[in-house]
């Protein structure tokens, strides 16, 4: 499945976004699983490594100024691409929001999932070119 | 009052004009300080929404429709009860609001708990078809729901809709690499939908393919090999997937590409031998890290026959781990020389400075898998260095990762009864070390490591006494609720093997020491249980000792506890001690520790004194337990008090003159008794032992169970754990009845073969056992040493580990009872059933008959399960005859590991269309063809000498 889920959780813990994509989880087994990952991840340092074992997956995760990325993946997937991953999804949300913060993702979480449904279908990274991921936004911007 | 009374019924106007937007209410959730604000802004929003949502108004029901998006994704609270108002926005023309429907949907919908997903088939398809007054913003995120949320049915039905967006071959086509995603979902969840779809997805491979859709289709493939259990179906696209890692510049695609290979290359070898070339290019002068790393696993996970590419990946590691600055490179580094196992372990020992500094990074993870790593590559020649090392390092470190050492030490050390091990003392001395740290909380392994030691391990013993020794002695050690396990362990060996000690009585003084009373009730019974043991050892050794001294000239005939050498050195000590035994004072309880201590000293073992004080302690310390309210403490306390009166009760302690002594018949009694009690040696039972005991002629075990059930009803008998203990020859005696727990169940065994006496085998049986099967507890007597290790090796034939002769140290014999490892590994592998099968079934037929219709939509479900299975007994006998067939035309991809793991229902539509296939697979090979004509005739001479089962399949494509 590749990816399982991309969560961006702020610097206190609140969820900003959250999609799943593997396997089906209760509300609260989200809560659950949101509550452990943030416990492990934000506790870490900048000198730590980004990758985190959680039950039987990876979490690789990137801190952004106060928003933690946090990608959960299978274990056969590469560390670095996801990272990589990562970082082209913030430079999109930057080159469209400008600057992106906090708040544009919460004020604009539906294009936040544009972008990300752009990018990841089924787990799978389909769509690497920021460009491209962002003109159906930008053409439905302009329709409305 | 109008607008009350139309907002309890319908939405009214007013709701619609003054509707609360998205921000508001993110506004209101960021303005409210505390939780409780919070969650009552949260409660006040979702009142309006379930109002709003039933407006007829659009607008109304999108903006309500996001607002309960937004609260459902990010605050969990539940939608589904809004599904259906998503799927009345999905057919509306303005595009922002099936947009919002779509959002919703994919965010909450689920084939398993969303009934109403069936709804949502004919919009799904309408979005999809592809027409000119479509927007592709709606294909997209239809295809995005398809991905998330079909069920098998709706996969099922809207497959045929993918093809056209999976064929088209517009490079402009933004929606193919979408489709090509979806159909990976939909061949998961229903593999039926294969004949359809995978011929399209193999297409998206070919060279002419937008570069995204290539992309896509990678990942797909990807995740299908990756999945399936067998995927051999996958071999023949080899050479497509070779030509994308020569020529494509993209790194998430190249990366991709080599994680199929290293799957690949597990079936074919001649796959390993063709990209070790590129992938070492890549691993030279790709600048990405990302990719390096890939080819480095590449190289690790199924490359490892070629050296030149492990020396080259190495090095690339060795770069890794050289990366201060980037705790990501190191933390991949150790994982990728993880995979590398023990017979690489040059690599690690290359780089043995760095992972051992890596063990004090600031990042857990890299110290966890630099001890990962470590451990790993321990062998019995570094096991002891590393080990110590190990340990003395977990003092330094913070609790957790301590412990994550010890834990790891125990486990590798104890793995596979112990085969690391060769000096015993030294591990035993390391475990008495460990404990000793002060973030200890691994007592239960400890514990278990201890005693079983103690069990398999003869030679070991007298070492284990003296660690426990140590660990009893100390009184710090009692308050640590962590070390109460090893402490039981420890007080259990004193007790066992008291005859090791140099000096029992201090033992006993340890046992008893006021701090005890720490201790929880079930370690308390052992160690009053171990002072009963080593009382009645003292005891006995104390009156063998006179009577040594009696007859020296003749020899000592009271040894039964079989040891010779130490009772002849005992027996001379004795002699020559026996006219200072009345030098040392009293026994007045205040000087008991000087007389006690005395005694090691001067390396006297027992004395009048000595064993007086011992009755003295005990009667002191133990008394007050016999009126405990812990039945176990109480019931053990009583028999050593017990004990201790009887021994009392003799004249013994009235006269003076100690040679009187041995014709007291009461006291002989007594010592015989007690030996009897504890001359049998414990051993390790294994758990398959019962299996070994043949079934007796005449015999037939499953019948009239049915009665034992009610029988056995009432008086439960406990089950055994892995290792149990118990007595071969118990004597009904006062002082017997509490020697083991393990008595208990067989006197409850005694009495029901007394009552139910036909479902018992003749008693006289019990002699003739031993031939069968290990007896629960090996006679390991010194003289006869030899022969029992043969007893054993005739048993199972791998029970023991074979001897390593070592130049400086023989490895001590460890008992071994074969545990059935085997049984447990075969159901893991049948356990290896699933949905997969079927689908890689379905892709082989796909593969290899390109043009054959869909010939049969099965049901996956398990109720069709049953049909189909009743199918298949139908054409069994069509089965006996397509077997012929088959195996001229599938016989020789049918080898091996995948025919075994095929699923039934698959097995059946295989044979079904066996008839096509010498025909279908000729078409194949021939539309192929295009790839290799070139190295045809080449093919055909290696067929016959080829020792890959797959080799015909895989048309030549890499030769």
């Amino acid at each position: 499945m590749g990816i399982r889920f991309v969560l961006l959780v702020n610097k206190q813990g609140q969820t900003r976004l959250a999609q799943y994509y593997a396997e089906h989880l209760t509300l609260d087994e989200r809560r659950a699983l949101e509550g452990e990952i943030v416990r492990k991840c934000l506790a870490r340092t900048e000198q730590q490594c980004s990758f985190v074992e959680h039950r039987n997956y990876k979490i690789v995760y990137r801190r952004y100024a106060s928003l933690f990325f946090l990608v959960g993946v299978d274990n056969d997937e590469n560390e670095l691409a996801i990272l990589e991953f990562i970082h082209l999804f913030v430079e999109t949300m930057d080159r469209h929001f400008g600057n992106v913060c906090e708040l544009d993702i919460m004020f604009h979480l539906e294009k936040a999932h544009f972008m990300l449904e752009e990018m990841v279908m089924n787990g799978c990274i389909v769509e690497t070119s920021k460009s491209n991921i962002l003109t159906p936004i930008q053409l439905m911007d302009k329709a409305s | 009052m109008a607008a009350t009374f139309a907002s309890s019924s319908s939405p009214s106007l007013i709701d619609t004009l003054f509707q609360r937007s998205l921000d508001d209410v993110i506004r209101a959730l960021r303005s409210s300080s505390s939780a409780a604000l919070e969650a009552a802004a949260i409660a006040r929003a979702l009142d309006e929404i379930r109002r709003e949502i039933r407006s007829p108004d659009l607008d109304t029901k999108v903006v309500a429709l996001q607002k309960l998006t937004y609260l459902a994704s990010l605050h969990h609270f539940d939608m589904s009860w809004a599904a259906f108002h998503a799927l009345e926005l999905l057919p509306s023309t303005s595009l922002p609001h099936p947009r919002a429907a779509y959002l919703a949907a994919s965010l909450s919908f689920h084939p398993s708990s969303t009934d109403l997903l069936p709804l949502a088939t004919h919009q799904l398809r309408k979005h999809l078809a592809p027409s000119p007054s479509n927007s592709p913003a709606l294909a997209a995120p239809a295809l995005h729901l398809l991905a998330l949320a079909s069920s098998p049915n709706l996969a099922r039905h809207l497959a045929p809709d993918l093809l056209p967006i999976l064929s088209s071959q517009s490079s402009s086509n933004l929606l193919r690499p979408k489709a090509v995603a979806t159909a990976l979902r939909a061949l998961a969840v229903c593999p039926d939908a294969a004949p359809i779809l995978f011929k399209p997805l193999v297409e998206c491979l070919s060279l002419s393919s937008d570069p995204r859709a290539v992309s896509a289709a990678i990942g797909a493939f990807c995740e299908l090999a990756l999945a399936a259990p067998d995927p051999s179906p996958y071999l023949p696209l080899a050479p497509e997937f070779y030509r994308l890692l020569v020529d494509s510049r993209n790194n998430w695609v190249t990366i991709k590409v080599l994680k199929i290979f290293s799957r690949l290359a597990s079936l074919e070898p001649r796959v390993a031998a063709r990209i070790v070339d590129p992938v070492c290019e890549l691993l030279r002068c790709s600048p990405a890290k990302s990719l390096v790393f890939e080819c480095i696993r590449t190289v690790f996970s199924s490359l490892l026959d070629h050296d030149a590419a492990v020396r080259l990946a190495v090095d690339k590691i060795k770069e890794f781990l050289a990366s201060d600055d980037d705790p990501n490179l190191r933390y991949l580094g150790l994982q990728a020389l993880n995979m590398l196992g023990p017979a690489h372990s040059w690599a690690v020992e290359d780089s043995r400075e760095v992972v051992i500094q890596a063990l004090n990074d600031t990042d857990t993870n890299i110290r966890r898998e630099a001890l990962r790593l470590i451990m790993v590559n321990l062998c019995d020649s570094n096991v002891v260095d590393i080990c110590n090392m190990l340990i003395k390092y977990a003092i330094k470190s913070d609790p957790e990762f301590a412990n994550e050492i010890i834990d790891s030490v125990l486990a590798t050390c104890g793995r596979n009864v112990y085969e690391l091990i060769v000096d015993f003392d030294w591990y035993v001395s390391l475990l008495g070390e460990m404990v000793r740290n002060p973030h200890f909380a691994k007592g239960d392994e400890t514990e278990r490591q201890l005693v079983d030691i103690g069990l398999r391990v003869r030679d070991a013993r007298p070492e284990l006494i003296h660690v426990a020794r140590n660990l009893l002695i100390d009184p710090a050690l009692l308050g640590n609720p962590f070390l109460c396990r090893v402490l039981s362990a420890a007080a259990w060996v004193s007790g066992e093997y008291v005859e090791f000690s140099r000096n029992p009585l201090e033992l006993v003084e340890a046992l008893l020491q006021p701090r005890t009373n720490l201790l929880p009730p079930f370690v308390r019974a052992v160690y009053v249980q171990a002072v009963f043991k080593i009382l009645a050892y003292s005891f006995i050794s104390f009156i063998e000792q006179i009577q040594a001294g009696e007859s020296l000239a003749i020899g000592n005939s009271l040894n039964q506890r079989g040891k010779q050498e130490g009772s002849d050195l005992l027996a001379a000590k004795s002699s020559s001690d026996q006219n200072n035994a009345f030098e040392i004072g009293h026994g007045v309880a205040t000087a008991d520790n000087a007389i006690l201590f005395d005694s090691i000293e001067k390396q006297e073992i027992f004395k009048h004194e000595s064993i007086s004080c011992l009755l003295n302690l005990i009667e002191t310390v133990v008394g007050p337990l016999s009126e405990c309210d812990e039945v176990e403490v109480q019931e053990r306390a009583r028999n050593v008090l017990g004990l201790v009166l009887i021994i009392r009760g003799t004249q013994f302690w009235n006269i003076e003159e100690e040679h009187e002594l041995t014709r007291d018949n009461k006291i002989t009694k007594i010592v015989e008794l007690m030996e009897a009690a504890f001359s049998e040696e414990l051993g390790p039972v294994s758990t398959n032992a019962q299996k070994r005991v043949s079934v007796p002629e005449g015999l037939i075990l499953n019948e009239n169970l049915s009665d034992l059930l009610d029988i056995l009803g009432d008086d439960g008998i406990s089950p055994c754990a892995s290792v149990s203990f118990s007595f071969r020859n118990h004597h009904p005696t006062e002082t017997n009845k509490d020697s083991a727990s393990a008595i208990e169940p067989n006197s409850l065994l005694s009495e029901h073969r007394k009552r139910h006496g036909l479902y018992y085998l003749p008693m006289d049986n019990d002699k003739s056992e031993s031939n069968d099967y290990p007896c629960a507890s090996e006679p390991l007597l010194p003289v006869s040493h030899g022969e029992d290790t043969e007893d054993i090796v005739k048993l199972p034939a791998q029970s023991l580990i074979p001897e390593k002769e070592k130049p400086t140290r023989t490895r001590p014999v460890v008992i071994r009872l074969d545990e059935g490892d085997g049984v447990l590994s075969a159901n893991l592998a049948t356990a290896r059933e699933s949905k997969h099968d079927l689908l890689s079934g379905a892709i082989r037929d796909v593969l290899l008959r390109n043009e054959k219709k869909p010939s049969s939509m099965h049901e996956t479900s398990p109720p069709d399960r049953t049909s189909q299975r009743r199918e298949n007994d139908a054409c069994e006998n069509s089965e006996l005859i397509s077997q012929q067939k088959e195996s001229n035309s599938f016989g020789d991809r049918e080898h091996g590991n995948s025919s075994s793991r095929k699923s039934r229902p698959h097995h059946k539509e295989r044979i079904e269309s066996s008839e096509q296939n010498e025909e279908k697979s000729h078409r194949h090979s021939g539309k192929s063809s295009r790839h290799h004509r070139r190295h045809k005739h080449r093919q055909r001479e290696d067929a016959p000498l080829d020792i890959v089962p797959q080799a015909p399949v895989i048309q030549d494509f890499l030769l």
